[in-house]
């Protein structure tokens, strides 16, 4: 009974930490940015969905997709106001733009924090779900919104990765994260591949914010978590290794919810935090990461 | 040096440290403990542009080691209040803090960049973990309370934490200008050649480590006996630690004074945009993404900019 609950509430949670957390190392492995704002994004998306369904009652329907338009622009906004002037700056060394791009994502993503927190206060919402009830599996009684949640999060890993194996465009962004000077050699512009690295970004972390908005709720506090779970679970995986996120989100997932039930929910993040440190120290590229 | 003294920064400086030591005499005791606190902040601010700046490591975590000097030295008092003076728990809180320093700096020679970043962040993490389970120890989420405090009285804390800062800002800009600075900042920028030019990468490394962690735990520690309690969310939080780094590239890295500007402007500002309520950090968050955008040397890039003009 519990082993069945572990194993449905851990495959939810982690396919959700899965699909937050591609988005991230695609970014990461294509322009080399690490985008500190990424939980701002997830919480944006979600808050947006919360208030068209909620309290403007356009349904669930069109809140999640106005929530999925307000994740693209998010992400938009931060390349276009947070990364693309650091990048082109000539005033900032190039070994420093690293931690000028850390700094400005993460005060961008202070930026949406703030303004959720002051135009729809701290509270916690939920999204109103696309799925309702309860459905029992394996003498389980798990919301239909949980399995709902990993299956689009599967659907959506899927789709990306049809994008980037079967489309030009796509073969086209693998082959910028593998080798950018290639590609410019090959006459196409790194700058656009920039533009489809973060649409694709949005509409992940705006996919990711809403359902975590449906399955377990969201608040501007959960910002801070957010990011930090992501960079963890995508350094684990090893940067810029999608695969390898897609691995180390469900060692994390599964970690925390076993350690959740079985021990106490207050443990629940210890065990993935120090597993962290062990790769650390003994595989600093992470599992599956390139040096 | 005697171009450095007779720059126009110097003299500002020299200026500002004299307002700073006639203020107490006009200002009210509420501004003298917002300032305390701003200096004891420009001190966490300093030792991490020590490390960023100058020996290159990007280190999310600086309230690792404030943390660790904060809480040993707080658990310390609270444990053996009477018998123990609170000099010897603060010295042993910076001591600790070393100890972590040094701890810290392990991973920092193995793995660089976004790892090591990532390194120092889950250190924070545990530490935050750790508080909240031992609550017996701790205080939890809670907080806890030491028995002590320095002075009850606003004035002595505020000399106190200027002469901390006055001190250990010149300990730690004299050091950036040294031949350890360079070296540092070598190391810092290309490894593998500072080691060709026979520099000892790792024990300078390991040094910018030490005192950088001395100086964070010390403030720490002083910080918890004018507070007279020690809490996650004062200490420990990433979100402290967020503004130590925004503190230290808005005043301007690689100058250790300019951190001190930084913290200073940043702890000012959030109390004069108090009013504004939920605002005031989202406006400060736009001032320092402006200044970080436009003027990438910040606060000290701006006014040396106008120096040179």
């Amino acid at each position: 009974m519990l082993f069945w609950q572990i194993l449905i509430d851990g495959f939810a949670i982690s396919a959700l930490y899965a699909l937050g957390a591609t988005g991230f190392t695609l970014i990461f492995g294509v322009s080399g940015v690490l985008n500190l704002s990424h939980g701002a994004i997830m919480v944006g998306a979600a808050v947006a969905a919360w208030a068209a369904a909620g309290e403007l009652g356009v349904g669930p329907y069109t809140g999640a997709l106005i929530g999925v338009v307000a994740g693209l622009v998010l992400a938009f906004a931060t390349y276009f106001i947070a990364v693309r002037p650091i990048q082109r700056s000539k005033a900032i060394a190039e070994s420093e733009k690293e931690i000028f791009i850390l700094t400005a994502t993460l005060l961008w993503g202070i930026i949406i924090q703030e303004a959720i927190a002051y135009f729809f206060t701290n509270n916690a919402k939920t999204v109103l779900p696309i799925v309702e009830g309860v459905t029992t599996v394996f003498g389980v009684r798990t919301p239909r919104n949980e399995y709902f949640t990993a299956v689009i999060c599967w659907v959506a890993i899927g789709l990306l990765w049809l994008l980037v194996n079967r489309t030009r465009r796509g073969k086209s962004v693998m082959a910028a994260s593998m080798n950018p000077r290639g590609v410019t050699l090959l006459g196409i512009e790194l700058s656009s591949i920039y533009l489809t690295v973060w649409a694709i970004y949005g509409l992940l972390a705006g996919v990711a914010g809403i359902l975590l908005g449906m399955f377990l709720g969201v608040s501007s506090y959960s910002v801070g978590p957010l990011t930090a779970s992501a960079f963890s679970i995508v350094v684990l995986g090893g940067l810029g290794s999608v695969s390898g996120s897609l691995i180390a989100a469900y060692v994390v997932g599964y970690l925390e919810t076993a350690t959740a039930y079985l021990i106490s929910p207050a443990y629940r993040t210890i065990p993935a935090l120090l597993l962290l440190v062990v790769v650390m120290y003994l595989r600093p590229q992470g599992l599956f990461g390139r040096r | 040096m005697p171009a450095f003294v007779s720059s126009r920064l110097f003299w500002i400086g020299v200026l500002t440290v004299i307002v700073a030591l006639v203020l107490p005499t006009y200002v009210s005791g509420y501004v003298l403990g917002l300032l305390t606190v701003a200096y004891y902040t420009a001190v966490f601010a300093m030792s991490w542009d020590l490390l960023f700046g100058f020996a290159g490591e990007v280190n999310f975590g600086p309230t690792f080691l404030i943390g660790v000097g904060a809480y040993t030295a707080g658990i310390l008092d609270a444990n053996f209040s009477p018998g123990l003076s609170i000099w010897l728990c603060i010295a042993a809180g910076a001591l600790a803090a070393v100890v972590g320093g040094v701890v810290l700096a392990l991973p920092a020679l193995r793995v660089s960049g976004p790892y090591f970043g990532l390194t120092t962040l889950v250190a924070v993490l545990m530490l935050q973990n750790f508080i909240v389970v031992a609550a017996g120890l701790t205080g939890g989420e809670i907080g806890l309370a030491v028995p002590d405090v320095i002075s009850i009285d606003a004035k002595t804390n505020y000399w106190i934490a200027l002469a901390f800062m006055l001190v250990s800002g010149a300990i730690l800009f004299g050091l950036s200008r040294s031949a350890i600075g360079l070296i540092l900042q070598a190391s810092g920028q290309d490894k593998i050649q500072a080691g060709a030019l026979g520099f000892n990468v790792t024990k300078h490394k390991l040094a910018a480590f030490v005192v950088s962690a001395f100086f964070s735990g010390l403030a720490g520690a002083l910080m918890v006996f004018y507070m007279g309690t020690a809490s996650v969310s004062t200490f420990v939080d990433v979100g402290v630690g967020v503004q130590i780094i925004i503190a230290a590239v808005l005043g301007g890295r690689r100058t250790v004074i300019g951190a001190a500007i930084g913290a200073i402007f940043l702890i000012g500002m959030g109390e004069l945009l108090r009013p504004l309520g939920e605002l005031a950090t989202l406006i400060v968050s736009v001032i320092a993404l402006v200044v970080i955008l436009f003027f990438p040397d910040g606060f000290l890039g701006i006014i040396r900019g106008g120096a040179k003009a």
